[in-house]
């Protein structure tokens, strides 16, 4: 599903070249359950901004569902992140005028889908994550954890390849992130490919495999027992 | 454009920021309303201008006596010329073929004018029958002097409607009532109005003969009054007039013996220099509201695009998480820039719409002499509303680009 090669980037703030990622080498499958994980500065979230096509890579090749990721231009790399990923965000990020229905039926205006369609399709998703009465709440009028849900449902509602979540459980408390881990688990066990970036170590342990960054190298990555995130709730 | 999808968007941002989309209508809707209203005003300036200069024939020439300033053929200065009947005949027998219009006046200051118990103080002015298109004088009611009332100098009198409303109060039929002026009875034979208000209207005319007569004038003139034949061309007009007053005012001085370089002893006023001055007058106030019109609607637009860039600023964070989600950069442009345009189309026309009936509303109730009727060219209106349209969209633009150009990884960065 993922395959990346050989992967540099650095940041440039002013005299002073920042190497961030030195060389990466990282292969993802269909339906797996991946945490990165590191301190701060180890280069976690470039990787993810790259993966989600936010952010470019300077040097190595990337392959996305056989499609190589290359030389993109903002209209194709804005058409590639509808179709391919879906965005989970540590502070949520939902546009805070939309009601909840509307938020996650966002991604599917941008593809075009018709007004009709994308309500159903939207408010399925809602379902989902168990929000189907708080469809017309603004964010404001939602939990932390409930807003996390709706932009996991928004994140889904564009059928993505691949979800990719920034410390999805960074700005929730224990029990709360739990709850979002076990409906990501949930996601995961319907056959989604998932990329986690987190720091939690209990987070990384409810995932199927644990890739380990330092100084931006790959320092450790294996497969781990995945703890059920229901059982802690 | 025509994108129901994109306009169901647009109509949620607008409802779910009202704030916003008031204060860039209200900027815009503001410049709208003070260009019209300056418009406006500036027009009725030159209505009250035009209409004040129509209260006389527009090519009238004047010419009155005053002092003499320079000594000339052993005559002292300070002498006070005085107009004779023959100065008037002279020159009316000179010129008959160049001459349109022409009367003599006479004037009594202050006469003292009655009916019954009602009476009031007004210019009293023996004229010829002529003095009427002199005057621009109109007949509401009766006849203007004749010939026949100059030749037997008989006692009739011409009143001005303002007379008539005065000394005669609600009394409609005025025509040979019996009015006294100084001591002196007179039979009214018309009423008339005259474009120039009540100040003009407030006049009664009598034929100079029995002026000159009753009211021991001799054969004294205060006034000569000529109008030329009307001519196609303005220039033409003005250049034949300078020509005629040039014979006319040396023949005059001659006459009275005046230095041919005094200035004082013969006074000339030339309707047509001053219709010249007072279009170039129009001109200037017309030009100086058009820049301040202009300057408005550039502050006005101005204000748009400082709003946008504030908008687009503040919707970074909104951007990026659309940019993340699928949005393509246009559509982020398109996103910003129809918003924009449809504010400011709806706060235009508002403003447009708001000043075009205040000026219809109030507009009829101004009433003073020098602003009639303000009104403003509705395609001059209009036109303004699309430039300052067209001119939020180019301002609106750069803000929207720059909103597209916005990279998703910085604006989803967390503060």
């Amino acid at each position: 599903m993922i395959e990346i090669k050989n992967l540099h980037k650095s940041y440039r703030t002013g005299t002073n070249a920042l190497h961030v990622l030195k060389g990466i080498d990282f292969s993802v499958k269909e339906g797996e359950l991946v945490a990165i994980m590191g301190s701060s500065g180890s280069g976690k979230s470039t990787l993810l901004n790259i993966l989600g096509m936010l952010d470019e890579a300077d040097e190595g090749s990337y392959t996305l569902d056989d499609v190589p990721i290359k030389n993109l231009n903002e209209k194709i790399a804005a058409k590639y992140r509808n179709k391919f990923l879906g965005f989970i965000f540590q502070s949520f990020n939902l546009i805070n005028y939309k009601t909840a229905l509307d938020n996650v039926a966002l991604p599917l205006y941008y593809q075009g889908i018709g007004k009709k369609e994308r309500t159903e399709r939207a408010y399925a998703y809602l379902e989902k994550v168990g929000l189907a009465q708080w469809a017309t709440h603004l964010p404001n009028e939602l939990s932390g954890g409930q807003k996390q849900r709706v932009a996991i449902a928004r994140a889904l509602a564009s059928e993505p390849k691949v979800l990719l979540a920034d410390e999805p459980t960074g700005a929730l408390d224990t029990k709360t992130s739990y709850e979002v881990m076990n409906l990501i688990q949930e996601i995961n066990d319907e056959g989604k490919t998932i990329l986690i970036v987190t720091h939690e170590e209990d987070i990384a342990q409810m995932t199927k495999r644990i890739v380990h960054l330092k100084d931006g190298v790959i320092i450790d990555d294996k497969p781990v027992k995945q703890v059920r995130a229901l059982a802690h709730v | 454009m025509f994108d129901l999808d994109r306009w169901e968007e647009i109509f949620d941002t607008i409802r779910k920021n009202k704030l916003r989309t008031f204060l860039t209508g209200l900027s815009v809707a503001s410049g709208i309303f003070i260009m019209v209203i300056l418009l406006g005003f500036g027009q009725g300036m030159q209505n009250g201008i035009q209409k004040q200069f129509q209260r006389d024939a527009a090519n009238r020439i004047s010419i009155w006596p005053g002092v003499t300033a320079i000594e000339y053929k052993g005559l002292n200065p300070n002498r006070r010329i005085q107009f004779k009947n023959s100065d008037y005949t002279l020159a009316a027998q000179k010129y008959s073929d160049q001459l349109a219009y022409k009367s003599p006046l006479y004037r009594i200051w202050g006469g003292l004018v009655s009916y019954g118990k009602e009476s009031g103080n007004y210019r009293v002015e023996g004229v010829l029958p002529d003095y009427q298109f002199l005057e621009n004088a109109e007949m509401l009611d009766g006849r203007f002097i004749n010939h026949l009332d100059f030749q037997d100098k008989r006692k009739v009198a011409v009143i001005g409607n303002k007379v008539k409303t005065d000394i005669f109060k609600d009394k409609e039929e005025v025509l040979g009532e019996r009015i006294e002026i100084s001591g002196i009875n007179f039979i009214v034979v018309g009423v008339y109005t005259d474009p120039g208000g009540e100040r003009e209207e407030s006049r009664v005319f009598l034929p100079i003969s029995t002026t000159q007569q009753v009211f021991s004038g001799g054969n004294n003139i205060d006034n000569l009054s000529f109008t030329l034949p009307q001519e196609e061309n303005f220039e033409a007009a003005l250049a034949t007039s300078q020509s005629f007053i040039k014979n006319i005012e040396q023949q005059l001085k001659q006459k009275h013996t005046v230095a041919p370089e005094d200035e004082s002893a013969i006074n000339v006023s030339n309707s047509l220099e001053h219709a010249k001055q007072i279009y170039d007058l129009i001109f200037i106030i017309k030009t100086f509201f058009w820049w301040v019109g202009i300057a408005t609607i550039f502050a006005g637009v101005v204000g748009v695009s400082n709003i946008m860039l504030i908008i687009v600023k503040e919707r970074t964070k909104e951007i990026g998480i659309r940019k993340a989600l699928g949005a393509r950069p246009i559509s982020i442009i398109g996103m910003v820039l129809q918003e924009s345009i449809f504010v400011t189309a709806i706060a235009g026309f508002l403003g447009l719409i708001t000043s075009m009936l205040l000026l219809e509303l109030i507009g009829p109730y101004i009433q003073t002499d020098f602003i009639v009727n303000p009104t403003v060219n509705f395609n001059v209106a209009l036109s303004t509303v699309i430039v300052l349209i067209v001119a939020g969209g180019i301002a609106g633009f750069f803000p929207a680009r720059r909103a597209a150009r916005i990279k998703p990884i910085v604006a989803l960065r967390d503060e």
